[in-house]
């Protein structure tokens, strides 16, 4: 009947059917045409929906069938025969498609070169919706150029979607995910994209090994990481000099720490994972005092049973079994190899020399995947830099010089740093909710998202989220987006692989993406990186071409 | 123009009776018969064939108890086909006027006594190219069953289709939506036209 209208004008999707109801907080139901199969719709797909006056982009969050009447599902007609089956298709029975409508595409050329604009109507009755087209979702997601970073494709689409980095790296932005969805992955490749496009310097504590100099996929083949692309703008800091020496990892820094730039709120942050009592942290602070923020750890190892430590304990008011739990969990972190009396060179100083070149720092934990470790480090080094940079900032501010570069410091199993109990006294809990003034911000890598503070993650600019089985992490990782429950359907049916949802302010709308392959010759020859042995033939291309 | 098969002896807005030139000569139930009214021609579909006595006063007996062939009876009894006669009832679906195809009714009935002809299947394909007709044989208050002459026009004109499944899946689709609360319609009519 219609296929006429089914005929594809240039530049246009498919047309998929018309819109009957819906709202703009609810979506649009959009019936589809009878040609249409529902089994070739899925969620998390782009559509156009043509409205009078501008085009609507819009995404598809649910697929449903209809019938005309409802004694069709009680007494179903005869569909073995395949004339029926075709006559009901479509009519009496029908696919419906849930779409909600994200951007707006205005008709005028001002418009036009405003751009796509937050959605504020709905498209009238019998709008006709459209599959959208390679050049429609270009035109929302932009090309790849010194801002946008490609980080994968549509579903079903060969189109790029590219993240605008330079909002990127504004705000702290999450990655959520189960534990093999590919996470990482996406971090390397959000990685490469900053160094690449140098928005921002960053600082990676890299628990497991996987973003200095190589890392492994899912099946165990080794994939290359940021130093083997960027030598000259990537250094690896190592704390376990055996492992890297291991791995064949050249490291241009190995970090120690001094017992003096331990401070009480880095044991307070290590409270569940050394298994400490709150009187125990208030001895922490009572040592402090005692000692010296500088000295405490030091002279607290130092204490030997016998009476004088009795006498301290008991004027400083410190209970025998907090002592003992303390004591405990001290030495446990006396015996971290890393961690040393006196260190023979200010790490910090050193990192931030780094930094301020513009040089990207990966520090790898090597053999130290302990949390305990993890957590003290990254809190030691995170709170000195922070605080140089609040300096740094400020300063700038007062002699109106240029602030210092942006920093972006990607943290793993954030919810260690960021949960309820410590994200208001650690450094990470302050410079997710505040440092976007002073030029730092946060990665935020982790699979328990529920674990994180709310405020913190109400705070996040992006949120890159891959499946989650956990409604509660679930729930908190969409927790304020518009369109929640539409996007939970979305996010409830993304492949256990590959698959994210991106959301925030580095894209324009919501969308799902097919991350970009990573790890195959031709993957980083995408990136503009050739083989050492393709570089080779190309300087004597050159060469010959020069001399003839 | 093909032959006339007979004349207009009843005619209002929405139907016309005829009477057959020939005895027991209807056209088919649901073929598509015309008719002139001035410069516009009236379509219809034939909706019901009667044969029966002139004189409604005098039945036709039986007469063949002697006869071995059913054909003996007319031979031997020759004012039989003068004394009997077959009409057949025509649906109003549709006119042609200045050229143009209406798929609704007339202005005016069809005069009586005007000639009645059978449509050429070209004309039957031109006239099913759109289904607007179906609209008004659905609703139609037909004397028996209306579903049977549905069915039946539709057969016929998928005769005249070079792809007559998908002339008769298109009418099954708007069959479909015509009768969105009349299953039970929709599968008997369905059930009749299926290939």
């Amino acid at each position: 009947m219609n296929e006429e209208s089914l005929v594809t004008p240039e530049g246009q999707g498919k047309r998929l059917g018309i819109v009957v109801a819906g709202s703009l907080t609810k979506g649009m139901e959009v019936k589809l045409d009878a040609a249409i199969s529902v089994e070739d719709m899925a969620v998390g797909r782009y559509v156009v929906i043509e409205g009078e006056k501008q085009r609507f982009f819009g995404m598809i969050t649910d697929v449903s069938l209809g019938a005309i009447d409802q004694k069709l599902t009680v007494t179903p007609p005869d569909v073995s025969d395949s004339f029926i089956a075709q006559v009901v298709a479509g009519t009496s029975t029908y696919g419906k498609l849930q779409v909600v409508p994200m951007l707006t595409i205005g008709g005028s050329a001002i418009s036009l070169l405003e751009g796509p604009q937050p959605v504020k109507t709905v498209p009238p009755h019998f709008s006709v919706v459209r599959q959208a087209s390679e050049q429609d979702v270009e035109v929302i997601f932009g090309q790849e150029d010194q801002r946008h970073f490609y980080v994968g494709t549509p579903l079903d689409m060969e189109t790029k979607v590219c993240l605008n980095l330079s909002e990127f790296v504004k705000r702290s932005n999450g990655l959520f995910g189960k534990s093999g969805t590919g996470k990482t992955f996406l971090t390397r490749l959000l990685l490469i994209g900053m160094v690449q496009k140098n928005t921002a310097v960053n600082l990676i504590f890299d628990m497991h090994n996987e973003y200095g100099w190589e890392g492994s996929s899912e099946d165990g083949r080794k994939v290359k990481a940021l130093k083997q692309f960027f030598p000259s703008k990537v250094a690896v800091f190592a704390l376990d000099e055996e492992s890297s020496r291991r791995r064949r990892v050249s490291t241009d820094y190995i970090v120690e720490i001094g017992y003096n730039e331990i401070e009480p709120e880095d044991i307070e942050l290590l409270r569940e994972t050394l298994n400490l009592t709150q009187p125990s942290i208030e001895a922490v602070y009572q040592l402090a005092q005692e000692f010296g923020d500088h000295q405490w750890l030091e002279s607290a190892l130092a204490l030997k049973g016998g009476d004088e430590a009795r006498q301290l304990l008991s004027r400083l008011n410190i209970h025998e079994s907090s002592y003992r739990n303390l004591r405990r969990g001290l030495d446990k972190l006396g015996r971290l190899p890393f961690l040393v009396p006196h260190a023979r060179d200010n790490s910090v100083q050193r990192l931030l020399e780094y930094l301020d070149r513009g040089i990207n720092v990966v520090l790898e934990f090597g053999r130290y995947t302990d949390i305990t470790a993890y957590v003290l480090v990254a809190n030691v080094l995170t709170r000195r830099i922070h605080a140089q940079y609040r300096e740094r900032t400020e300063r700038a501010m007062g002699e109106d010089a240029a602030p210092p570069r942006p920093l972006v410091i990607t943290i793993e199993e954030a919810h260690k740093f960021l949960n309820p109990e410590v994200a208001r006294q650690t450094i990470f809990g302050t410079i997710a909710r505040e440092m976007r003034k002073y030029n730092v911000t946060l990665l935020i890598i982790d699979q328990r998202p529920s674990g994180i503070d709310q405020e913190v993650m109400s705070q996040l600019g992006t949120k890159a989220t891959y499946p989650l089985d956990n409604e509660k992490d679930i729930d908190s990782v969409l927790a304020g987006v518009s369109g929640k429950s539409e996007l939970k359907t979305v996010l409830s049916k993304l492949e256990s692989r590959q698959q994210a949802l991106i959301f925030g302010h580095a894209v324009p709308m919501p969308v799902v993406v097919r991350t970009r392959d990573y790890g195959s010759a031709q993957s980083y020859r995408d990136f503009g990186f050739q083989e050492a042995a393709e570089l080779k033939a190309k300087a004597e291309q050159e060469i010959k071409d020069l001399w003839g | 123009m093909s032959a006339k098969i007979g004349e207009v002896i009843e005619a209002s807005t929405t139907q016309f009776l005829a009477e057959c030139y020939e005895l027991h000569n209807a056209p088919p139930l649901g073929s598509l018969v015309k008719v002139k009214e001035g410069a516009i021609e009236i379509y219809g579909v034939v909706s019901n064939a009667a044969t029966q006595s002139i004189d409604p006063g005098r039945r036709p007996i039986a007469r063949g108890r002697e006869e071995a062939e059913e054909e003996d009876i007319y031979r031997k009894n020759p004012q039989l086909a003068k004394l009997l006669r077959t009409q057949f009832n025509s649906l109003v679906i549709g006119h042609q006027e200045e050229g143009s195809l209406r798929h609704y009714l007339p202005p005016r009935p069809a005069p009586v006594h005007s000639f009645v002809h059978l449509c050429h299947p070209d004309e039957v394909r031109q006239f099913t190219q759109s289904f607007d007709f179906l609209s008004i044989l659905v609703n139609a208050q037909i004397q028996g069953s209306g579903d049977e002459l549905v069915a039946a026009c539709l057969r016929l004109a998928s005769e005249t289709h070079d792809n007559k499944r998908a002339f008769l899946i298109s009418a099954g689709k708007e069959m479909a939506v015509l009768l969105g609360g009349q299953l039970s319609r929709l599968n008997a009519i369905l059930k009749r036209i299926r290939q």
